[in-house]
């Protein structure tokens, strides 16, 4: 189980790379949002180690905010207000 | 037996999200990049808390896991569409060996048609 937690923490920063080197600012926004899932596996695969039920709320509650700021984003570069 | 599912299922979406992760740093393009990095990683980690919730059962934690895969599986294609769509229309190009453009040919279209038309009521 450990490996796989390093495997995702892998993931993760391959992402960051590509977060902090990134062309366009397109890049930058689908990177953090890939981060951030990858946060939301690790807090899932911890959660199934130490045998803790709370940690899956935190682990919903990251995919939640991920989407949202993605969305907002995107909304943002359309240059679109953000009711539209 | 349904441990031994729930571990294959785990390892199999943690080999999916690292390959995502691999084309996000491997592949020429914005466009390439988006579509490697969210299917992969969609995929997996709903194999991920597939796995969780085979390894748990009807538990607190098994039918939280359900909830998060299924809300990763509707919300992470919208957020790429609506990013995918928003930095075409922001102007990012693509890469030099694209062969088709729908949505470019489409917006182009639209303006020779909306410029005819003025032109007829001029």
């Amino acid at each position: 189980m450990d490996i796989l937690i390093i495997l995702l923490s892998l993931g993760a920063f391959f992402s960051l790379y590509r977060a902090l080197q990134g062309p366009s600012i397109s890049d930058r926004v689908i990177a953090v949002d890939i981060m951030g899932i990858s946060f939301t596996c690790i807090t899932a695969l911890i959660a199934l180690k130490y045998d803790i039920a709370y940690l899956m709320d935190l682990s919903i509650i990251i995919a939640i905010l991920s989407f949202v700021g993605t969305l907002a984003l995107s909304k943002y570069l359309e240059g679109r207000s953000l009711d539209d | 037996m349904i441990s031994i599912l729930g571990w294959i299922f785990i390892i199999i979406g943690v080999t999916f999200d690292l390959l995502g992760c691999l084309g996000l740093v491997r592949f020429p393009d914005l466009y390439n990049r988006m579509q490697a990095a969210t299917k992969g990683v969609t995929l997996g980690t709903c194999g991920l808390m597939l796995g969780i919730f085979l390894l748990k059962g009807f538990n607190v934690m098994g039918v939280k896991a359900l909830v998060c895969a299924f809300f990763i599986l509707i919300t992470m294609p919208v957020a790429a569409h609506a990013l995918s769509r928003s930095s075409h229309s922001f102007g990012i190009k693509m890469w030099h060996k694209t062969i088709i453009d729908k949505l470019g040919q489409d917006k182009f279209n639209k303006d020779v048609i909306a410029k005819n038309e003025q032109e007829e009521k001029e």
